[in-house]
């Protein structure tokens, strides 16, 4: 058989698309269920929409919350890694040159054990602590930023990661602006808060909010007019973290002062 | 020993680099890829002849790079089993999820356009050999032995239009690279709308370069006189493009530290304590302005064939080095600071490890091991073997 070498090219693209196209199909069949379309069993996420609120002017850094999480979500203690931390600012009474104010910032271990008195009181001028958590931001560049979709949004504004789909590239690591992510060694993939997604969707509050002895973190329904967080939102003045990257965090911070970030 | 790393405050999750020296390796290498092709092109799409004797052997440079181009991407996921959901099931709105879409049509591109350049020797080689050496260039050839002049003629034609899509494939190869770091708001290091375009320039930079010191290497391999014309026109070019990169490069910082956002003091603890040597010394210093002065003089002295020959090698190797700095700086110093900008903290690479020094040395020579093989079944120097040496 004598074929020409036009012959030859459509033949050969053929082949290839149909095995290209074979292939995509295969795959689509045994691919499994995926999170980001099927809510948990006998919850409706179209009901809800979750916010949540820290007023800093509470807090007492005790690390209950940090610790909590980590027990709830079985988060490595022995690992630099967490979903929620408390940061210290303490900003000293010594005015250099500049008039700049010296401020001293730090979350050992997250804040879970606590934190030590390594500066004078007389020292310090003011002090407050901060406790950070994942935003789940509106328009989260996490989201945004991975390549295969594993992140996503869920309908009650919560954003979660598919194990089974991460692929461990790390970019929404880079991508988000608050540290709230981190890499999970053992699954060889992304992780982060959930606001625990396994504990909201039956009604239970998130093991941090749970666990905060003086209300500093409150957590509730946006869609709910009578939740806490709900008036909170309506009636206080609250301030967001980074806002000027337009994420949208659904984070509401009370008394924030102007170095936190 | 992790206090000593760590300057201020990072939030707790950063206290691990994420992207390590092997997401270094990969614009690097993506930028040779880009380079050596965008070189070959001076020949195939603008007809500089003086490029011709380098012409197809940057093509095959570009493959053997491109080859290799996913394989730090690849070595260093987490579920590397599940990088090819990337292709399958492309998140739109990620400026990752294009990269095996744009590097397979590329990947097309350049195989298309070595296949063109060389369809004639393979013809040639089928014809004159036996044995698996016939099978070998008859299915290279496709089975398809017209060399007539009009079948030569239609190739030139199809491979000139196609180095025409390739240019821009190229520039958007390595463009979107930048794009992967210069989208990411996060990181005020990162995040600059210059980005792709310094990318690309270091790319054409660093391609040249590379072929320079390839094409170098391959005539004293095989005893073979150098084409001057041609080496100081990969010079003169090399020069014109070294111009368009530092302008660039200094655009961002001069703007960023006139401008003086919120992040300017610790970009510029960044410049100070922990780049300071890579990014003033090696990518500014040896990496542009010394090779700059060197190609300026190249171009300024007569004769003196072997002065401007050394002149261009050094220049050559201080350039690769250079470029190497600028992804490591963009890389590497991108992390380095933490994006609470109170603190800054301290990449150090450990040489036995996934994502260790020794992985990427090993995906750093294969390309060149490629290059090897594939020189030697496709010669690249057929209009140089008439020649007496």
């Amino acid at each position: 058989m004598d074929i020409t070498r036009r012959d030859f090219t459509k033949i050969g693209c053929k082949i290839i698309i149909s095995a290209a196209s074979g292939t995509a199909i295969v795959e689509s069949m045994f691919t499994k269920g995926i999170a980001a379309e099927n809510p948990p069993e006998g919850y409706d996420w179209e009901k809800h929409f979750w916010g949540y609120v820290v007023d800093t002017r509470k807090c007492i850094g005790c690390g209950m919350c940090a610790s909590a999480c980590k027990m709830e979500n079985e988060v490595p203690f022995d690992e630099e890694v967490y979903r929620t931390w408390i940061e210290r600012y303490r900003v000293k009474k010594t005015i250099n040159e500049t008039r700049e104010e010296e401020v001293e910032i730090d979350s050992p271990d997250g804040g879970i054990e606590g934190f030590e008195d390594d500066i004078p009181a007389e020292e310090i001028k003011k002090a407050f602590y901060v406790p950070k958590i994942c935003n789940h931001c509106d328009n989260a560049p996490c989201v945004q930023v991975c390549p295969v979709g594993a992140t996503y949004t869920t309908k009650d504004g919560v954003v979660l990661v598919d194990y089974e789909y991460c692929i461990g590239c790390r970019y929404c690591i880079q991508g988000c602006p608050y540290g709230a992510r981190y890499f999970n060694t053992e699954k060889g993939t992304a992780d982060k808060c959930t606001w625990c997604y396994h504990r909201i969707t039956k009604g239970l509050l998130p093991a941090c909010v749970q666990a905060c002895p003086t209300g500093a973190r409150k957590f509730g329904d946006l869609k709910d007019n009578t939740s806490e967080v709900k008036k909170i939102m309506d009636e206080e003045r609250i301030t967001l973290l980074k806002p000027d990257l337009g994420t949208k965090p659904k984070v509401f911070y009370i008394g924030l002062d102007r170095e936190v970030r | 020993m992790l206090e000593n790393l760590i300057w201020g405050y990072v939030y707790p999750n950063e206290s691990e680099i994420q992207w390590s020296i092997l997401i270094v390796l990969y614009p690097y290498i993506t930028g040779l890829v880009a380079g050596a092709f965008i070189a070959s092109s001076l020949y195939h799409v603008f007809g500089k002849k003086e490029i011709k004797p380098v012409a197809r052997f940057a093509l095959l440079t570009a493959l053997s790079f491109l080859l290799v181009a996913m394989l730090p991407l690849l070595v260093h996921l987490g579920r590397p089993e599940r990088g090819i959901e990337i292709m399958f099931t492309p998140h739109l709105t990620s400026a990752m999820s294009g990269f095996g879409y744009i590097f397979s049509f590329y990947l097309t591109i350049v195989v298309l356009e070595i296949w063109l350049s060389f369809r004639e020797d393979i013809v040639n080689k089928a014809l004159s050999s036996h044995g698996w050496k016939e099978l070998l260039y008859s299915s290279l050839a496709l089975f398809s032995f017209d060399i007539s002049e009009k079948a030569l003629h239609d190739d030139e034609k199809f491979a000139r239009k196609l180095a025409i899509i390739g240019i821009p494939s190229a520039a958007f190869l390595h463009g979107y690279v930048g794009f992967i770091f210069g989208g990411i708001k996060a990181n005020p290091w990162w995040s600059t709308p210059l980005m792709p375009i310094i990318f690309l320039m270091s790319a054409i930079v660093s391609g040249i370069a590379l072929l320079i010191l390839l094409y170098i290497a391959a005539m004293k391999i095989r005893k073979h006189v150098i084409d001057h014309k041609c080496l100081q026109s990969l010079a003169h070019y090399l020069w014109i493009f070294l111009i368009l990169d530092v302008t660039l490069e200094l655009l961002e910082i001069v703007s960023m530290k006139y401008a003086s956002r919120e992040d300017i003091d610790i970009i510029n603890r960044l410049l100070s304590d922990k780049i300071g040597f890579t990014f003033y010394g090696v990518q500014l210093t040896l990496g542009i302005f010394i090779p700059f002065v060197l190609l300026l003089m190249v171009s300024l002295i007569k004769n003196r064939e072997t002065l401007k020959l050394y002149m261009i090698s050094i220049s050559s190797i201080f350039v690769v080095i250079g470029v190497f700095a600028m992804r490591w700086n963009v890389v590497i110093g991108g992390q380095e600071i933490s994006k609470s900008l109170s603190g800054t903290l301290t990449y150090v690479p450990v040489f036995y490890s996934q994502e260790g020094i020794l992985p990427a040395l090993i995906i750093f020579i294969l390309p060149f091991i490629i290059l090897l093989v594939v020189t030697s079944i496709l010669p690249p120097w057929k209009d140089m073997e008439e020649e007496p040496s």
